[in-house]
Order: C-alpha cells, then sequence, then structure tokens
C-alpha cells in the first residue's frame, strides 16, 4: 500500500474536522444573533467573515502539509 | 510534485511482478495528469537569472503588480481637482472606507490616519498580487516550458517576506510609541523581577505572581515567531490552493465549469487581503498600548 498517499489523505482529512466545525459553530452563532436583532446584520457581517477566515486557515496548513508530503 | 514518483520508484520496488505492476500503473496515470494540465509546483520556476539571483515567474507578476499600481498611483495624483471627477468620487470612497474599517481597531482616528499608508499599501499589494493571478495570460503564456508568469502571492517567498515585513514593522511601532524599555519589558519582564524585592513587604503574593508574568512574557516571544508563520502560510495556502482547484477544475471541463469558482477565487483574494492588511493593524495596535500590570 503506498504510504505517501495514506499519509496526504490523512493529513488533509483529520485536519479539516476541527475546522468545520468551528467554522459551522461561528456561523450558526451569528444566525441565532442575527435572528434576535435583524438590524445588526451589517455590524455582525464583517467580523464573521474576518473569524472565519481564521479557522479556515488552521485547514489551510493541514492542506499545505499535505501538499508538501512526498 | 509528480515527478518525484518517478525518482522514488527504483528503491522502492522489491522484486513482485504484482507490486511492480502497480507502481507502473501509478507511474502511467501521474505522468497523463501531468500532462492534461500544466502541473502546479510547491515553489516557483526561475526564468532569467540577473548575476547570481534567480527571477522566478512570480516574482516577475509582482514586478507587473508593483508597475500597476504605480500607474494607478500617479493617475490618482494627477487628476485631484477641488470638484471631484466620478474616478475620484470612487477613490475618496474607497480611503474613506478603509479608514472607517480601521477605526473599528484602533478607535483613534489621528492613530489610522498615521497607520493608513502602511495598511493600505499592503492591503493593494496583496489584492492585486491575489487579482492578477486570476486573469488570461498568467499561466498560459508559456517559454521553453516553463510559464512566465504566476500569480505572486502564490509563492511562498513573497508571503513569508510580507509577513516578516509586517511583524518586524509592528515591534518597531511599538518601540517608537511606548519607549524601548517598556517595549523589552513586554519580552522579557525584568521590571517585575526588580519589584519583588521592592513590594514584598506589602503584597507577600508578589513572590508567586511576578515570575509567572516572567515567563508569560517569555511566552510572548514564541508567539510573535507563531504570528510570523500564521500570517504567511494562511495568504499562501489560499491562493496556492485556489490555483490548484482552478487547475483541477479546468482539467475536468474549460468552458463553462470554472466559472463559479473563478468568483470563488475573486472573493477570497479580496477577503486574505484584508485579513493580513486588519491583522497587521492589530498587532501594531496591540504593540502600542503599554503593558499593563
Amino acid at each position: 500500500m503506498e504510504m505517501t498517499l495514506l499519509a496526504k489523505a490523512l493529513a488533509i482529512g483529520i485536519g479539516s474536522i476541527g475546522p468545520a466545525l468551528a467554522i459551522g459553530m461561528i456561523g450558526a452563532k451569528a444566525m441565532e444573533s442575527i435572528g434576535r436583532n435583524p438590524e445588526s446584520t451589517g455590524k455582525i457581517l464583517v467580523p464573521m467573515l474576518l473569524v472565519s477566515a481564521f479557522a479556515e486557515a488552521i485547514a489551510i496548513y493541514a492542506l499545505i502539509i499535505a501538499f508538501s508530503i512526498k | 510534485m509528480s515527478t518525484d514518483n518517478h525518482n522514488s520508484e527504483p528503491t522502492h520496488s522489491e522484486p513482485e511482478v504484482l507490486h511492480d505492476v502497480e507502481i507502473g500503473e501509478n507511474q502511467h496515470a501521474s505522468e497523463e495528469h501531468a500532462e492534461e494540465g500544466h502541473e502546479l509546483t510547491l515553489y516557483a520556476e526561475p526564468i532569467v537569472h540577473i548575476g547570481n539571483f534567480p527571477v522566478t515567474n512570480s516574482l516577475l507578476t509582482s514586478w507587473v503588480a508593483v508597475f500597476l499600481i504605480i500607474l494607478l498611483s500617479l493617475a490618482i495624483r494627477k487628476k485631484t481637482k477641488r470638484i471631484p471627477s466620478i474616478f475620484q468620487s470612487i477613490i475618496e470612497l474607497v480611503v474613506e472606507g478603509a479608514l472607517n474599517m480601521m477605526d473599528l481597531v484602533t478607535n483613534d482616528r489621528s492613530r489610522s490616519k498615521k497607520l493608513f499608508p502602511i495598511i493600505f499599501a499592503i492591503f493593494i499589494f496583496i489584492l492585486v498580487n491575489n487579482w492578477l493571478g486570476l486573469i488570461p495570460g498568467i499561466g498560459s503564456i508559456s517559454f521553453n516550458g516553463h510559464h512566465i508568469f504566476r500569480g505572486g502571492t502564490a509563492d511562498l517567498n513573497t508571503t513569508l517576506a510580507l509577513s516578516l515585513f509586517a511583524v518586524i514593522a509592528a515591534n518597531i511601532f511599538g518601540v517608537m510609541v511606548v519607549g524601548g524599555w517598556n517595549y523589552f519589558n513586554k519580552f522579557i519582564n525584568i521590571k517585575a523581577i526588580l519589584a519583588i524585592p521592592k513590594k514584598i513587604k506589602k503584597e507577600p503574593t508578589i513572590v508567586l505572581i511576578n515570575p509567572i508574568s516572567f515567563f508569560v512574557g517569555l511566552i510572548e516571544v514564541i508567539s510573535e515567531v507563531a504570528k510570523i508563520a500564521s500570517l504567511s502560510f494562511r495568504l499562501f495556502g489560499n491562493v496556492f490552493a485556489g490555483e490548484v482547484l482552478l487547475a483541477s477544475i479546468s482539467a475536468i471541463l474549460a468552458f463553462g465549469l470554472p466559472l463559479p469558482f473563478m468568483f470563488l477565487e475573486v472573493i477570497v483574494g479580496l477577503i486574505q487581503a484584508l485579513i493580513f492588511a486588519i491583522l497587521t493593524l492589530v498587532y501594531f495596535t496591540i504593540a502600542a498600548t503599554a503593558h499593563d500590570h
């Protein structure tokens, strides 16, 4: 069995579980607060995008490791 | 990356016929995949050499981006009048929006104005580099088998240089605002150690607290290095993964199917430039606040 391919797949597979959960929770909380107070949509949008990009960066680190495994 | 399979096969192949056939199929499949689209390498390819210095295709594209930004700046400078034209109004809108967004972080208009040149320059540079990687011509013009142009930020060198510059500039700004001794004490908290014999009679718990704050200061040094790594890898990873995504989708069907992914890349380019600039601003602001006891 090709260990390299398995390593690449595991790196990106396991590495994106955390960020996916994190982004989902961020979106859920944002939706909840918009539902409570629809006027605050504009104020919530930019911080939500910002924090989602931080969470996504962790998945990107995993992807870089997956690319660099030979 | 796909050519490495060729090199590693002879050392791995055991004299089992079935195993060899499997490896042969792997090689064949990876060769086919490499010839369908252009193969994307993790490292940029050098095009020319100026003396000993290799000029890679990403570097060339960054120069094109700088040239475009200089043209834009000269155009703005020449055309400013008292009664603004449409072009000038758009630029003023953008500047006003940027200053408002910076105010959300710094809470101080004068400091936003002071930091505006460097933060906005970082934002525009990264934005133009990200978007240049998407226009036709990048990746298709090739010379002797090498692609002449490639997105500037798709190379780890560019993003590492940018993040080094941002973090070092934030530290220098901190020294400028707070003063050298105060700033040094954020990391190696000598003030806390010196305060122990002074205050030990009034507050005996200071023997426990101050060594802890000394070690926290030491950990801050490691977090500076982590800032450099995270800034560079976030930007590089997003742009490079976008390139790989577009190449893979174009290999499946090059007409029409890449369209939503191009749109995604445009948005990702904008958001990543915004995040880099905002994070740099946050580092500047944190460095400029006095160390709270």
